[in-house]
């Protein structure tokens, strides 16, 4: 057994990142197959969620199992005053794995508790995302490698759960992550507690015009709205984190632009048709390395 | 010169002494065992007391209470050089210093009200003990001071 359970990017080694990327290459082409024609994946979304949950869907169909869908938290037990425990357990009875996302950090490691099925966590709160951090570093394994790069990773630190996974991950490798945000969206101290343990190598600015000449890689989150209760603070920040055109002037010609999407104002759509847009790519890679993980764990 | 202390707050007859507590952290101690003065408890504390071992500390005697593994376990994190002295019949019966336990399972209240542990779900709190602090097993918060105000023990 690869792992019991997806809960965290902190609970992969080197060996099992490069073990999931490698299956999802033999996963990345046309070609179909049906080695988990009896399974059922079991998709628990508390809070709504188009790509992830789709991807899930369509990687699971792609080996040939199916899915079974809570719905929506208004139309299931929840809304009756279920606990999450409850839940689980009842669904365990009827799908081979569980994917969970929840508005509650450690939501999935509790609920890994509970059930003797793999629990995957697609999303808890600002907590985590390990598979979307599985299908970053494909991308960036893809288009860059995964040694001797410096990566800058802008945006909102302090909530955002993508973040968190992949600079986890990334104490694997050896990288520079390059932290932008304004200080009011830094890294948490759960996140840099992380880092320094793990003996990252870590920088953090509040601008991005110092550092990107130097990166490789440049990984933009969506700064939300809902974070400022002053509209006119978000509009001075959001613009102040977003790239054009104009902003790539002196990045390297190779730079590879990645966001975990969805997009808002943070990369103006002029960039898409540039070779540093790799954010389609990346969303696409989800279906390749969300089969490989289904596939070590079921 | 420790029996000169322990003699101004008093001997006790049955009961706990918890020597040795980080000066200025005894009132800390009376909260980690839900001791408010309320239940009538007979308790005797001194604080700020000279020590040759850790320079200033506090004492704290409880008539009538030996302390739980789970109060043990937090008094560590806020007093690690206490010990706690077991008196039965003005006898002092058994004597040992906390150990600071590689976790506290059900003694703290995570801070972060968004982590699951705050939810109405079939879990303890459950906090790893690191070497400046504890952080939550479950949403990664760190509580490094001030542990006190997030003792949840009955």
């Amino acid at each position: 057994m690869w792992h019991d359970h997806v809960l965290t990017a902190k609970q992969f080694s080197r060996a099992d990142i490069e073990t999931v990327l490698d299956r999802a290459a033999d996963f990345d082409g046309p070609t179909g197959d049906t080695r988990h024609t009896d399974s059922l994946l079991g998709l628990l979304f508390f809070e709504p969620s188009t790509r992830t949950k789709m991807s899930f869907e369509t990687a699971i169909k792609r080996l040939g199992g199916d899915t079974i869908d809570m719905g929506s938290v208004g139309s299931s037990s929840v809304s009756k005053g279920e606990s999450l425990a409850d839940t689980v357990r009842v669904i365990e009875g009827y799908a081979d794995a569980l994917v969970l996302r929840h508005p509650k950090q450690g939501a999935a490691k509790m609920a890994s508790e509970f059930v003797d099925v793999p629990v995957i966590n697609a999303g808890d709160g600002a907590g985590h995302h390990p598979t979307q951090t599985l299908l970053d570093l494909y991308t960036i394994r893809e288009n860059a490698g995964l040694d001797d790069l410096s990566i800058g990773i802008m945006g909102d630190l302090k909530y955002g759960r993508t973040v968190h996974s992949l600079a986890q991950a990334l104490t694997n490798f050896e990288v520079t992550q390059h932290f932008v945000s304004p200080e009011s969206l830094a890294l948490p101290p759960t996140v840099r507690y992380d880092l320094d343990e793990a003996g990252a190598s870590v920088e953090e600015h509040t601008g991005l015009d110092g550092v990107l000449p130097d990166l490789d890689v440049l990984y933009v989150t969506r700064i939300q709205r809902e974070r400022f209760p002053d509209e006119n603070e978000y509009r001075a920040v959001a613009s102040e984190y977003g790239i054009d055109l104009g902003t790539l002037e002196n990045a390297k010609d190779d730079l590879s632009i990645m966001h975990p999407l969805p997009r808002v104002d943070e990369i103006d759509p002029a960039i898409d048709d540039t070779d540093h847009a790799t954010y389609f790519e990346q969303a696409h890679n989800g279906i390749p390395v969300r089969m490989a993980l289904l596939d070590l764990l079921l | 010169m420790t029996d000169d202390h322990q003699l101004r707050v008093g001997k006790i007859e049955n009961g706990t002494v918890i020597d040795h507590v980080t000066g200025g952290q005894a009132l800390n101690v009376l909260a980690i065992l839900d001791i408010d003065g309320s239940g009538g408890e007979e308790v005797s504390v001194g604080m700020n007391v000279p020590s040759d071992r850790i320079g200033r500390k506090d004492i704290v005697k409880v008539e009538g209470r030996e302390l739980s593994q789970g109060e043990v376990d937090v008094l560590s994190l806020i007093a690690p050089d206490a010990t706690i002295n077991i008196v039965r019949n003005y006898d002092v019966v058994e004597k040992h210093r906390v150990e600071r336990p590689a976790e506290v399972v059900g003694v703290l209240s995570c801070p972060n009200a968004n982590c699951i542990t705050t939810e109405r779900e079939p879990v303890d709190s459950r906090f790893t003990v690191l070497a400046d602090g504890v952080r939550c097993a479950y949403c990664g918060t760190l509580i490094r001071e001030e542990f006190a105000t997030h003792i949840d023990v009955g």
